[in-house]
């Protein structure tokens, strides 16, 4: 995107402003309607209608929330610790919201391609949990304080399987470039990397490895953004709603906005790690398919069935303790991913 | 260095928390996440039910049995009805007694229903909530098509009932339970088989046979411990004996005998027992007039009465001392969730906050019956 | 058991610990024990083997009549399915009656709660406080002579 923005504006300041009003767009229609969807699908679960007063079938419901909220007095807790208070809910949506950067939506469409781009993305997504130890301490409320806590530890924790787990496709692709993961897995279905990638049939043996690793990615990153069942930041039964507590008006928006952005993105990098990126399912057959267009499509239909898969997770499952969620981790996750390391090392080697 | 210093955090939880079912306020002393003490604070909801029926003529209190638990008043008012009439020394037609016996099963359905679904919801899932609240209206349809209310009935009087039941609610309810069998199992393979649910509430808060006796717990909670005592059996009122179904107890089939998980299930179990006394009291309902045998005017002679019933939530007692006047001279409820809280400290030291929750909601508390 | 054997069985261990049995009123017949006695008498209906008493259902405080309050104690057996019913008697004055919570768990909050409404103090109680009304309400509601109070922390009582 850089080289087409740099062609038609030519190179000047202004272009760099420019290339990221495109995500920003996205990232906020995504936000709205992913709210909207995970309302509307809820609904549809538990035999409700949803909402749908407003517009056909409740379209510009969350838009009319976004403004209620705006319109909201901020009450501020008055024994906060201000600085860090007003800081936080900036800093969480700033990192989910960075995190797209390096987001291949298409061949030419990308905030940049950094060689790096994988290696950007779990750093920058990790600065999100600075954001709620800020708001946790800073809201003065035990249950806050209790929620951030828990995230950190949660959060820090379950970034150890993600990376391993995206380290099998790294070692694979031997590179860390977003933009190379999605060009590498080109040619149709079973060369993606959750099908061992491209490659020779030998190649058939380590499919089971990468399945177990695509899932173990999905699962560590819906951790990591704090979904049900590993919603335990909020655990609006034990905790009410966590480091949200004393958020409210837009404060709460920001931080209700970077989940659902964050949902997108973390979707975003199975697809790419493992589900071809926008690459078309059918290869070479229909090269019609594999136009820059429909490779949004593509990324954007791999990306948003998984964030339907997420939400309806939410919407199933109860969810789990604090303890049980670092066994989960530390005993079981982190193990697997270790070994399957292993196993793709051994791959490399011999095959 | 300095030696690290740590403090134990007290934290409130409640009144207003979303999963203590109401105003019940718990404090909470913390080391970590590790629950080391919890001191209950009731009375947020008092509202001297004792005093003010010292002031009413004796049907004049049902309506506040009503609002005592308000999740199972047909079964309030028949612990209190039972006790007046023990007073009064009264013959009840034979039709009454199978429609309160009708009611009280109904309500125990509806009960349970919410019990599962607050428990799924404080478990962190949603969805099993809403789908007992859909067939908990269903029930609470049945009882506004034979009483017109939906939560507070006032409908069983003492000597009768307020209405007769319809022919047509006879096979409403027979369609209710057509419906409503799968629909348990629906709801137990969605949560009481999930294997998270199973991890959240197996061997958590483990309440011992001998400890549960002794301190009063009863109902589904001292089932769950794998105590086989139910009033309806034991003690049997009204015309439970009449009927043939079976006392649920907690199995152990996962977690053991008296945690969390098993205090759970007895409650999914006893809805099937309950559809079993409700078809077999349909069928073999007798004709009669319910309102024959209500006295003009309930003037017990001086004496007192204690009925203890099996209310969907446990033991429920009234205690009633006539002075022989109109008003009653004392009444005294013995509640179900008062006792059943009271062990609450006992079983959840050492546990998380988290289970905490858990252990509340097995409790299947109603703050209205607490505190009355 | 029935209710005479087993007051016969109390009376002589306790002797003039023990009133009279009363069967004249409806519903169930009842003894008065000894409010200073009553812990030991709990304690014999809970050990001993033919009795077994191991479940308090009920435990109400009652202001019996002018010059007296009462501990009414609904005692039942889980194991034996029998039951009885014992009174304490104690003058307003001096309104103390010792504490069973060590016997029956049960018993505690029940006791809290007499205390709370009806003001029978009990001996030997280990959390001797209010429960259901708010720890700096003043009197005891539940008495016949109760007087709702003007004021509560300067909030008007009487609407």
């Amino acid at each position: 995107m850089e080289n087409i923005f740099t062609q038609w504006f030519g190179d000047n300041l202004l272009t760099y402003i420019l290339i990221p009003v495109p995500i920003i767009a996205y990232v906020s229609v995504f936000a709205l309607y992913a709210v909207l969807a995970e309302r509307k699908i809820s609904a549809w679960m538990q035999n409700r209608i949803g909402p749908n007063r407003t517009d056909k079938f409740g379209l510009l419901q969350t838009i009319l929330d976004a403004v209620k909220l705006m319109q909201k007095e901020l009450i501020l807790p008055s024994r906060r610790d201000n600085l860090y208070f007003r800081m936080a809910p900036y800093i969480v949506f700033t990192a989910a919201f960075m995190g797209y950067a390096v987001l291949p939506f298409s061949s030419v469409f990308i905030g940049v391609d950094l060689n790096l781009g994988l290696f950007y993305f779990f750093a920058i997504t990790s600065i999100g949990v600075v954001g709620v130890l800020m708001a946790g301490w800073a809201s003065n409320n035990k249950y806050s304080l209790f929620g951030g806590m828990r995230t950190v530890a949660q959060i820090v924790s379950y970034e150890i399987p993600t990376a391993l787990s995206a380290i099998v496709v790294v070692m694979l692709a031997g590179t860390l470039s977003m933009q190379k993961f999605a060009l590498i897995q080109s040619g149709g279905i079973f060369n993606w990397y959750i099908f061992g990638g491209p490659g020779s049939p030998i190649k058939i043996i380590i499919i089971p490895i990468m399945v177990v690793s695509a899932v173990l990615l999905f699962l560590s990153t819906l951790a990591e953004t704090n979904r049900t069942p590993f919603d335990l930041t909020e655990a609006d039964s034990e905790l009410v709603a966590g480091v949200h507590i004393e958020y409210s008006g837009m404060m709460f928006a920001m931080f209700f906005f970077a989940e659902y952005a964050q949902m997108f993105a973390v979707s975003g990098i199975v697809t790419t790690l493992f589900l071809g990126g926008w690459q078309s399912p059918f290869g070479e057959l229909i090269p019609f398919l594999n136009t820059p267009v429909f490779q949004v499509f593509w990324f954007l239909a791999k990306g948003l069935s998984l964030v339907f898969v997420q939400i309806w997770l939410r919407w199933t499952l109860p969810r789990v303790r604090i303890d049980q969620l670092m066994t989960m981790c530390w005993k079981f996750f982190i193990p697997i991913a270790l070994v399957n390391l292993f196993l793709i090392g051994l791959y490399i080697i011999f095959a | 260095m300095a030696e690290l210093r740590t403090e134990e955090l007290t934290i409130n939880m409640g009144p207003q928390h979303p999963s203590t079912h109401g105003v019940l306020r718990l404090v909470l002393t913390l080391n970590g996440e590790i629950v080391t003490n919890v001191k209950p604070v009731l009375g947020y909801l008092h509202r001297c039910f004792e005093k003010h029926a010292e002031a009413m003529t004796y049907p004049q209190v049902i309506p506040y049995t009503d609002r005592m638990d308000y999740l199972n008043s047909m079964s309030n008012e028949l612990a209190y009805v039972l006790a007046v009439e023990k007073l009064l020394g009264i013959e009840i037609p034979e039709r009454v007694e199978y429609i309160r016996v009708i009611m009280a099963e109904l309500q125990r359905i509806a009960s349970h229903l919410v019990a599962i679904g607050t428990y799924g919801n404080d478990a962190g899932a949603f969805t099993p909530f809403l789908y007992c609240f859909m067939d908990r209206e269903k029930v609470l349809e049945l009882f506004e098509m034979v009483c017109g209310a939906r939560l507070l009935y006032n409908y069983i009087w003492v000597g009768g009932l307020s209405h007769d039941i319809t022919p047509e609610f006879i096979t409403k309810t027979k369609e209710f339970i057509k419906y409503f069998r799968p629909r348990i199992k629906q709801v137990n393979n969605l949560l009481s088989y999930n294997k998270i649910f199973i991890e959240r509430t197996a061997n958590i808060g483990m309440l011992p046979q001998d400890v549960a006796v002794n301190a009063g717990v009863s109902g589904p909670t001292l089932r769950g411990s794998g105590v086989k005592y139910d009033l309806r059996k034991e003690d049997p009122y009204s015309i439970y004996n009449k009927f043939d179904f079976d006392v649920c107890v907690g199995t152990g089939e996962y977690g053991t005998v008296g945690d969390c998980w098993n205090r759970y299930i007895v409650r999914a179990y006893e809805m099937e027992q309950s559809l079993r006394i409700i078809e077999q009291a349909l069928d073999s309902i007798p004709e009669g007039d319910v309102h024959s045998a209500v006295p003009k005017r309930v003037k017990p002679v001086a004496g007192e009465s204690y009925v203890r019933t099996e209310s969907p939530k446990g033991e429920l007692g009234y205690y009633i001392i006539s002075d022989g006047s109109l008003n009653p001279y004392r009444v005294k409820a013995r509640s179900t969730s008062f006792c059943n809280l009271s062990v609450i400290n006992q079983i959840s030291r050492g546990h998380m906050i988290a289970d905490v929750v858990m252990i509340l909601g097995s409790f299947d508390i109603v703050l209205g019956c607490i505190d009355r | 058991m029935e209710i005479t054997e087993i007051y016969n069985k109390l009376k002589k261990v306790f002797g003039d610990g023990i009133g009279d049995l009363k069967t004249d009123l409806p519903a169930y017949p009842f003894f008065f024990a000894d409010a200073s006695k009553i812990n030991a008498v709990s304690l014999f209906l809970r050990d001993e083997e033919s009795l077994q008493f191991d479940n308090l259902s009920c435990l109400s405080g009652v202001d019996y009549d002018k010059d007296n309050l009462a501990v009414v104690y609904h005692i039942y057996s889980y194991a034996l399915k029998h039951n009885i019913v014992v009174k304490c008697i104690v003058p307003k004055s001096a309104p103390v009656v010792q504490t069973v919570s060590d016997v029956w768990a049960a018993a505690d909050w029940h006791e809290r709660e007499a205390y709370d409404l009806i003001g029978i103090n009990f001996e030997g109680h280990p959390d001797l406080r209010r429960i259901l009304l708010s720890e700096d309400w003043e009197g005891h509601p539940l008495r016949k002579d109760y007087k709702v109070p003007e004021f509560y922390n300067g909030m008007k009582v009487p609407y």
